[in-house]
């Protein structure tokens, strides 16, 4: 099958991921993992690409796993990755006015998950493991206790700040 | 036949004491998740700048900061605790350090406002096996976390780590290892509560090709953190119970499957699997003997189902995280089909425990049919959140009222959600229930992985029992059709009720759906996915009875059941409410009161949160 690239995907920085773990099926999450760290999300013209490249796959297992996970997103994600805890623990100390709180700071319309800028995305996660800080948000892997929608503003507010 | 190693454990254990003791005085720094959240991070670097200066030291000649893993008091993190001086500092900011160092680590002066005040008797606690929430319980599997410097593997050997293990590869007895962990009557902490032993024994069995040890470490359960601890906290325990397992069923090769949400976790194994090796404690021919252990990462990426072992196995071999039907049983061909043993981390880290003190030891704690201890993540409406370990057969009533210090505001009890997503609601009445596997079950609840959250009288048991219905329908891998679309409309149903459009033939409904769900499912989550929704609807019936025919959410929290108004006497009429609304619903003149159209509102509570003069309320 030839390999469609409209939006010229660097193949060589894919075939060094692909590389770093070895060309296995059995490292295919490991490698989309490293894709999307490098993309912040998994471009469709790599998915079809590590599809092909690796033996005992195809573009359609790669998307079927790329879709499975939580983790994986097919759009880009923002520059800041929002996650809100919906644990149980965070949801009894009331993670949802944060998310809200988030949501409309952000101008976030319903199924919206990144902001137009692509500065922020916004995502809930299941648990943190972070239960005695309830509720927790976590940045671009830097957690926050104890939130409320008092403080997640400020918070927002000094990373846009930063932007400006 | 004894084996003859070229590694003597207890030379190493008194060279890693003389390290230790190198170190004079020893500051322990909980760098665990929670702590690092809180800023421990930054403690850390200033203890160390301030101990840069010896000559101010009185009784030791240095002083250590030792970074550790989490010791289970989250909440009243960061911890700061001196042994040599009896103490433990709770909820220490940068900016208290210096106060520590001067007032306490120079001049012995303890600083009293750091110390953990007693939520019942108003005391300040100095010693940490005198804080309450630490004094009832038993630690094994979580003895080292935050005693340890957690990336340090001479302070693992320190504490007895790998001495097990040399055991084991001298005495060269399988068999006898396979013996001792079915007598110690040891039980799959991950959930099941299969006893462990028979499990290996299983493996055993099929001893001869390639076969695995696998580390269930996709601690997925909202509300449970006990394995993240142990990853953090003490992760060479881990690495030696896992070796002690390939050696009793005959495996070379094993896997640590981790979630990807807990990244500290995995920094902290890599770094351990990495020093264990440097040491010949894993990898090829370990301690000159023919026993070889090889140990992998595997990240997960987010998917509850991984916690099914199939699921998991499927998800190491690059696949979906979808169940497999059993048999065949993973002990018979498992990961690449080839036989495998899959263990839960909690159970793993009891193992070289187990090894060293023996079966008897470990068998005297607990009830009949559950020994040992069991970690609890003790969270929710409670004052003491945090990670607990106790005997099993522990009462609930100790549990929440003596560890963790009773119900938070002075609020009353209503019930605990015990087993995250598969478990159930435990009430009063199950206060002094000793909690093991099969009293829970009777119950209808389960141990599960051992989320322990605590709920008051303000919590709605509806809209928690449709919080994990949301959570297992999500999770749902779609393979089973019943799973898949039970759990869809019992979602529906719950989402109905909580809306105040429940109508009375619904809980029939429920229950139906449930039966289903649980008969045509494949794998533990389906199976127990309705366990929330039936065991909240054999306790608290009225509760949903309340939802359906009064439309009234007895807790208050059921947004669509309350209505948000304006209290004219507090409104000064700045007019942000009628600015923040999102859609539209208040209106009103400036520095006149203002009025919220009930047919509009939403119910968003943003102008609730917003209001400087605290005028608008939910009635």
């Amino acid at each position: 099958m030839s390999i469609t690239n409209p939006h010229k995907i660097d193949t060589t920085k894919l075939d060094s991921i692909i590389q770093s773990y070895g060309s296995k099926k059995s490292n295919l999450i490991a490698i989309l993992q490293k894709v999307q760290e490098e993309y912040r999300y998994l471009p469709e013209d790599a998915l079809i690409y590590i599809g092909t490249k690796i033996e005992g796959l195809s573009p359609a297992t790669v998307f079927g796993v790329a879709t499975f996970y939580a983790q994986f997103s097919l759009d880009p994600k923002g520059k800041y990755e929002i996650k809100v805890c919906d644990g149980t623990a965070c949801h009894v100390r009331g993670s949802m006015p944060v998310l809200n709180a988030i949501k409309s700071y952000l101008k976030l319309k319903d199924g919206q998950m990144t902001t137009d800028d692509g500065l922020f995305s916004l995502e809930t996660v299941s648990c943190l493991g972070a239960c005695g800080l309830a509720p927790v948000c976590v940045i671009n892997e830097k957690v926050y206790p104890q939130m409320t929608s008092d403080a997640i503003k400020v918070i927002l507010e000094t990373l846009l700040n930063g932007e400006r | 036949m004894v084996k003859e190693l070229n590694i003597d454990i207890q030379k190493e254990q008194e060279k890693a004491h003389e390290e230790i003791k190198k170190q004079g005085l020893r500051v322990l720094v909980c760098a665990g998740t929670g702590c690092v959240a809180n800023g421990s991070l930054k403690i850390i670097d200033k203890f160390r700048e301030l101990g840069a200066d010896v000559s101010t030291l009185t009784d030791y000649d240095k002083m250590t900061i030792v970074p550790t893993g989490c010791h289970g008091f989250c909440e009243q993190g960061v911890l700061v605790i001196i042994p040599d001086k009896h103490v433990t500092y709770v909820k220490v900011k940068e900016a208290d350090v210096e106060e520590i160092y001067e007032s306490h680590v120079k001049n012995n002066q303890p600083v009293e406002r750091l110390l953990y005040t007693d939520p019942q008797t108003q005391q300040h606690v100095h010693k940490n096996e005198d804080i309450n929430f630490y004094a009832k319980q038993t630690r094994t599997a979580l003895a080292n976390c935050g005693k340890i410097n957690a990336e340090s593997i001479d302070e693992a050997i320190a504490v007895r780590g790998y001495e097990a293990l040399a055991n084991v590869i001298k005495e060269d007895n399988p068999d006898a290892v396979i013996d001792t962990i079915e007598k110690s009557g040891l039980r799959g902490r991950g959930g099941g509560g299969f006893p462990t032993g028979r499990k290996w024994r299983f493996t055993a069995a099929n001893k001869g090709g390639k076969s695995y040890v696998v580390c269930n470490g996709d601690e997925g359960d909202p509300g449970a953190f006990m394995d993240r601890s142990i990853m953090e906290g003490d992760p060479h325990k881990l690495l030696e119970g896992m070796a002690i397992a390939a050696f009793a069923i005959g495996a070379d090769e094993g896997y640590i499957y981790v979630r990807a949400e807990y990244p500290l976790a995995i920094k902290r194994l890599r770094k351990a699997i990495a020093d264990a090796e440097a040491r010949n404690y894993l990898g090829k021919n370990i301690m000159g003997s023919d026993f070889s252990f090889d140990l992998h990462i595997k990240e997960g990426a987010g998917a509850f189902v991984c916690g099914e072992e199939t699921a998991l196995i499927a998800s190491i071999e690059g696949e979906r995280g979808m169940p497999r039907p059993k048999p065949p049983f993973p002990a018979n061909k498992g990961l690449f089909g080839r036989p495998t043993l899959i263990n839960n981390v909690e159970t793993l880290a009891n193992i070289p425990v187990i090894m060293l003190n023996g079966a008897d030891w470990f068998a005297k704690m607990g009830t009949e049919t559950s020994k040992g201890t069991k970690t609890f993540a003790l969270t929710g409406e409670v004052n003491n959140t945090g990670l607990i370990e106790v005997p099993m057969g522990t009462t609930l009533r100790e549990i929440v009222f003596d560890i963790g210090g009773g119900i938070r505001n002075g609020k009353k009890f209503k019930a605990v959600q015990i087993g995250g997503p598969s478990g159930g609601c435990l009430t009063e009445e199950h206060l002094d229930l000793p909690m093991d596997y099969d009293n829970l079950i009777k119950a209808g609840a389960m141990v599960g992985s051992g989320g322990l959250v605590v709920m008051a009288e303000d919590t709605c048991i509806v809209e928690v029992a449709r919080f994990f219905m949301n959570f297992t329908q999500n999770e749902s891998c779609g393979k089973c059709v019943p799973c898949r679309e039970g759990t869809k409309n019992m979602l529906k149903i719950l989402e109905k009720i909580v809306a105040g459009k429940g109508e009375m033939s619904d809980l029939d409904l429920l229950e139906d759906l449930a039966q289903a769900v649980k008969d045509g499912s494949l794998c533990g989550l389906g199976k127990t996915a309705p366990n929330p929704v039936l065991s909240t609807l054999k306790y608290f019936r009225d509760e949903y009875i309340a939802h359906i025919k009064d439309k009234k959410c007895p807790a208050g929290v059921c947004t669509a059941m309350k209505k948000i108004v304006i209290e004219e006497s507090l409104c000064k009429g700045c007019t942000k409410c009628a600015r923040t609304c999102p859609v539209g619903a208040i209106s009103g003149e400036v520095k006149q009161p203002h009025k919220i159209d009930q047919a509009k509102c939403i119910k968003c509570e943003a102008c609730l949160t917003n209001c400087p003069f605290k005028a608008i309320v939910l009635e």
